[in-house]
């Protein structure tokens, strides 16, 4: 593994979809552009995006089942101390299984029934704080312009980081704030410019719809918890996104963390961590992060047989979320001192080679 | 008036799935349905202009690799986000073992 430092870019990054990095992005080439993918046999390919509803069926009973288990506990409990034990898994359950599930549901993988991956998307939108249709169209952007500045709405830690916004992340307590803020704004009937720039204007109708009937949800929990005098009602609904989001962000944040900006190769600007069976649970296998960008019709209960497969052509995994904050963290730690620095993982010598000429920082790839 | 092309041999898309067809400067998608019918589509998603013969065949359903977008290919019909706008789609006709798209 190296850290690299590339050579100038251009200035100062603008992360922003309206800003001058976006011009410069397409201007370099990188806007929708063709990005590196292993070979796979087709026969091979086919048997893996086959689609199912078991997995996912069984998946979703254990998940929702296992939150209703929770709560009642926490209501039969309430209001002694021990209600906040299961208070802490119901909470994991809603603000970052919730993720997973949005995820998958969005990229429509999950089962192979259509209605089912759309009812626990928006189950697992509401929970996530995400309006379906403005997250839809901003994760489609995620994997077509993956961290590339300027046209991808979806990069957690932006260059320099700040430390403070990573920190409250793990509570939720910054994409909680933006959530409510956009549901108000849209269920006033209001687009932004930025979100114009990636949800089609016959889908904006549909952005403004959720948001209404969000409102009245949490409108309802908040009677509810005035009506009742209990916080009860509000610790079920709406505030596990901030107490339960701690899961989500750790395994979120190891996906592109410290990695490349601005290539068009997955291997360079995604991660695979090899991590315990709980946190795989929760996360649906998306520490397979690497083979989900390059092949993202692959279902999250295929993703170890494709890990198999193709592995022989990607940097070798990062053994453990420990390990990965490990090679994160001193990286962040460089880039707040300033440096314009990021991790290059080394390609096994079965993989094909990193190619800079796809990239639009292709001399610094090459140069470091 | 019709213009046949001839696009590949019967056996060269397997059941239930798709194959690409290129043809003066243009791409396509030759598709065999479950029920071993031939169909065929513009060969581009229309929405990031990916290869749709590098994707998935679901009964009457193409999806796209990218983004999971999902098409009718038997009649072109975008079957929601991220795909809005309908594929293009050709008449198809099998004769000797081979299979013939209209182009015009």
């Amino acid at each position: 593994m190296t850290v690299m430092s590339p050579t100038d870019r251009y200035g100062e990054r603008d992360y922003g979809l309206l800003g001058h990095e976006a011009e410069a992005a397409v201007k370099a080439g990188l806007k929708s552009a063709e990005w590196y993918h292993t070979d796979v046999p087709r026969k091979d390919m086919k048997e893996l995006m086959k689609r199912s509803d078991g997995p996912a069926m069984r998946d979703t009973v254990i998940w929702l089942g296992s939150m209703l288990v929770f709560a009642s506990l926490a209501i039969w409990l309430w209001p002694s101390w021990w209600a906040v034990l299961p208070l802490l898994a119901y909470g994991v359950l809603y603000g970052s299984a919730s993720d997973s599930r949005w995820h998958e549901c969005g990229h429509g993988t999950a089962f192979k029934t259509a209605w089912m991956n759309d009812w626990v998307y928006h189950i697992a939108s509401f929970m996530m704080m995400r309006n379906p249709t403005r997250w839809r169209w901003s994760h489609t952007r995620h994997h077509t312009d993956t961290v590339i500045v300027g046209l991808d709405p979806e990069i957690a830690v932006m260059r320099p980081p700040v430390l403070i916004k990573v920190l409250l992340a793990y509570i939720g307590v910054l994409d909680a704030w933006d959530a409510m803020k956009m549901m108000v704004i849209n269920a006033f009937g209001k687009i932004t410019d930025e979100e114009k720039t990636f949800i089609p204007e016959m889908e904006l109708h549909k952005v403004i719809l959720a948001a209404r009937v969000w409102m009245v949800i949490y409108a309802l929990t908040l009677a509810a918890t005035l009506y009742f005098q209990s916080w009860l009602p509000l610790l079920l609904v709406g505030l596990p996104r901030l107490y339960g989001a701690w899961h989500h962000v750790l395994t979120g944040l190891m996906q592109h963390g410290a990695l490349a900006d601005n290539v068009l190769d997955h291997r360079m600007n995604s991660r695979t961590v090899y991590i315990n069976p709980i946190s795989r649970f929760i996360y649906w296998n998306m520490n397979y992060h690497v083979e989900h960008h390059m092949f993202p019709m692959i279902p999250y209960h295929a993703l170890p047989r494709l890990h198999e497969m193709i592995k022989h052509d990607l940097p070798a995994p990062t053994t453990s979320i420990w390990a990965c904050y490990k090679e994160m963290i001193p990286v962040w730690a460089r880039q707040m001192g300033g440096e314009d620095v990021f991790l290059v993982r080394e390609l096994p010598p079965t993989a094909k080679p990193y190619r800079p000429e796809l990239h639009g920082q292709s001399e610094a790839v090459a140069a470091a | 008036m019709a213009n046949w092309i001839e696009a590949c041999g019967a056996e060269d898309v397997p059941n239930e799935d798709v194959t690409r067809f290129d043809h003066a400067g243009k791409t396509y998608a030759i598709y065999r349905s479950p029920d071993d019918k031939y169909y065929a589509t513009d060969g581009l998603c229309t929405h990031e202009k990916i290869h749709l013969a590098d994707g998935l065949v679901m009964d009457n359903i193409i999806e796209c690799p990218k983004h999971n977008g999902r098409f009718d290919y038997t009649t072109g019909a975008a079957k929601g986000a991220p795909v809005c706008v309908n594929l293009k789609t050709y008449a198809v006709k099998v004769e000797s073992g081979k299979v013939f798209i209209d182009l015009t």
